[in-house]
């Protein structure tokens, strides 16, 4: 899968978990910091993004992931090794 | 009552009913007598034995609040968030001035979250362990409605849930009184909400045979009273008000409804869902109740009673009235808000909390709708003819939960 069409994927789970509009979404977009996402809003966007992709996100791995530019690298790199 | 004890009003109302969301739809449809019961929309119910309940009809919960909030507010907690937004700005308070840790909030629910637990049952046995909902906790417990209101509004005073099936509601108005009187706030929001119109729920309550089952005519199952009542109609919905105490709301000139003036309690200890025979705890709450105020039985023109439309409770509750009221119980006026918007478990106390602030203030009685062959053991003034134009004094609210939890409010036009 091209890495355009994985940051389109996410953009569209992340806009639609976190009811936000699409243009405020970019790779640099924080999940905390700018979406307000919290915990629990984080875990359940792994749910979704695990079954969208069919992947699996490690848990040591999510604290790592900070901005939606992270995750796209992580599903990209996971999807490479498969 | 304590001469030196600190008084408590009412300053807002909020209701999300069967009738419609906001104090002034709910109201209008019951001084009208229309009932807002009817077929189930929200699940398939075609294996069911109940076809019928009092539904909040097209809620749209992202109108009334944000909607990535709503999507982790189980429906229950949405109704709660809903009426006590309205409650709160009908009280014009300032919250943007006022000292939040003095004002805190009790919402009762009969049930919690069962929508929720349902739907992630069903994820569970779908998709596996790993799929239900990180939300699914912090959605279904029971506390949820009163702590989501406490976020929303920021409210850093006392906070906590009564959880006393029928009598939630009322049992969370009074106890958010004794708050008051304790000096613990100055302001509660309070009331309750429920919302377990789904399979699982109206299942558990149908083979329990407390429903009726005039699937045919909905709007007239809910018959409180009648001789051909067979059981309650499933509603949902939340009432909430506001409450402070008086000389800050003289203070800040806010409009006053009416006092709350007394609260009373009692548990029947007999059986988890019959009530005593002799109505021995609804007699014990109301007389409470009327000794916290400090009236004398003939000071009251109005109870809005339990009034379920279930044959034991309708015959027990009036036998309770008589013997705590004797000869004045043939003068009251006596009415049943379940027969239009069906038992909504509890949130009831709230919203007969709401209807019996505004019977008190507008001197107006909703009719008890279905009374068609009065039940020669329920033989009070139930106010079946239509809506009545009456001075209410003094009213007392009924609620009588699964389990034995007995609550009698009374609201009192204010004496300054």
């Amino acid at each position: 899968m091209a890495s355009e069409e994985i940051q389109k994927k996410v953009c569209d789970i992340v806009c639609k978990q976190l009811e936000v509009d699409a243009a405020k979404v970019s790779l640099e977009t924080k999940f905390a910091e700018d979406l307000g996402a919290d915990s629990l809003d984080q875990a359940e966007l792994v749910m979704e993004i695990e079954d969208e992709f069919d992947i699996n996100i490690a848990e040591d791995a999510e604290g790592k992931i900070k901005t939606v530019g992270d995750l796209v690298t992580y599903i990209d790199a996971q999807l490479k090794s498969k | 009552m304590a001469g030196n004890r600190r008084r408590v009003v009412v300053t807002g109302i909020g209701a999300v009913t069967p009738l419609g969301v906001g104090v002034k739809a709910t109201w209008e449809a019951l001084l009208q007598g229309r009932s807002g019961v009817g077929e189930i929309t929200l699940y398939d119910h075609s294996k069911h034995s109940v076809h019928i309940a009092g539904e909040v009809k097209n809620w749209d919960a992202s109108q009334h609040m944000d909607k990535r909030e709503a999507k982790h507010f189980d429906r229950f907690t949405q109704f709660a968030v809903c009426a006590a937004a309205e409650a709160i700005a009908d009280s014009k308070l300032d919250l943007s001035k006022e000292d939040a840790r003095r004002i805190g909030v009790v919402i009762g629910t009969g049930i919690g979250g069962i929508t929720t637990i349902e739907e992630q049952k069903e994820r569970l046995m779908e998709r596996g362990p790993d799929r239900v909902t990180p939300f699914l906790i912090p959605m279904l417990m029971g506390n949820a409605a009163s702590a989501h209101v406490s976020i929303q509004h920021k409210l850093k005073g006392p906070n906590f849930c009564v959880v006393t099936a029928c009598a939630a509601g009322a049992q969370s108005v009074g106890e958010a009184l004794r708050v008051i009187q304790r000096g613990e706030a100055d302001a509660m929001v309070c009331g309750g909400s429920e919302a377990a119109i789904t399979p699982l729920g109206m299942a558990g309550f149908a083979n329990m045979k407390a429903l009726s089952k005039h699937n045919e005519e909905p709007q007239k199952a809910s018959r409180p009273f009648d001789l051909n009542r067979d059981g309650f109609v499933m509603g949902e919905g939340a009432g909430v008000i506001v409450i402070e105490e008086l000389d800050r709301a003289l203070k800040r000139d806010a409009k006053i409804y009416c006092e709350l003036v007394g609260y009373g309690q009692s548990g029947d200890g007999h059986h988890i869902t019959a009530p005593c025979a002799d109505g021995d705890g609804g007699i014990r709450a109301m007389t409470a109740a009327l000794h916290d105020a400090g009236l004398r039985p003939e000071d009251v023109d109005y109870i809005n009673a339990h009034g379920t439309s279930t044959p034991y409770n309708d015959k027990i509750e009036t036998l309770a009235i008589k013997q705590v009221f004797g000869a004045h119980a043939r003068k009251l006026a006596v009415n049943s808000t379940k027969s239009m918007t069906g038992h909504t478990l509890g949130a009831a106390g709230g919203v007969e909390a709401v209807v019996s602030v505004l019977a008190v203030t507008e001197d107006k009685i909703h009719p008890t709708i279905n009374l068609e062959h009065p039940d020669p053991e329920c033989d009070l003034d139930y106010v079946k003819e239509g809506s009545r134009d009456l001075r209410v004094r003094a009213a007392l609210s009924n609620s009588l939960g699964f389990g034995g939890h007995n609550a009698t409010l009374a609201f009192a036009k204010l004496k300054l």
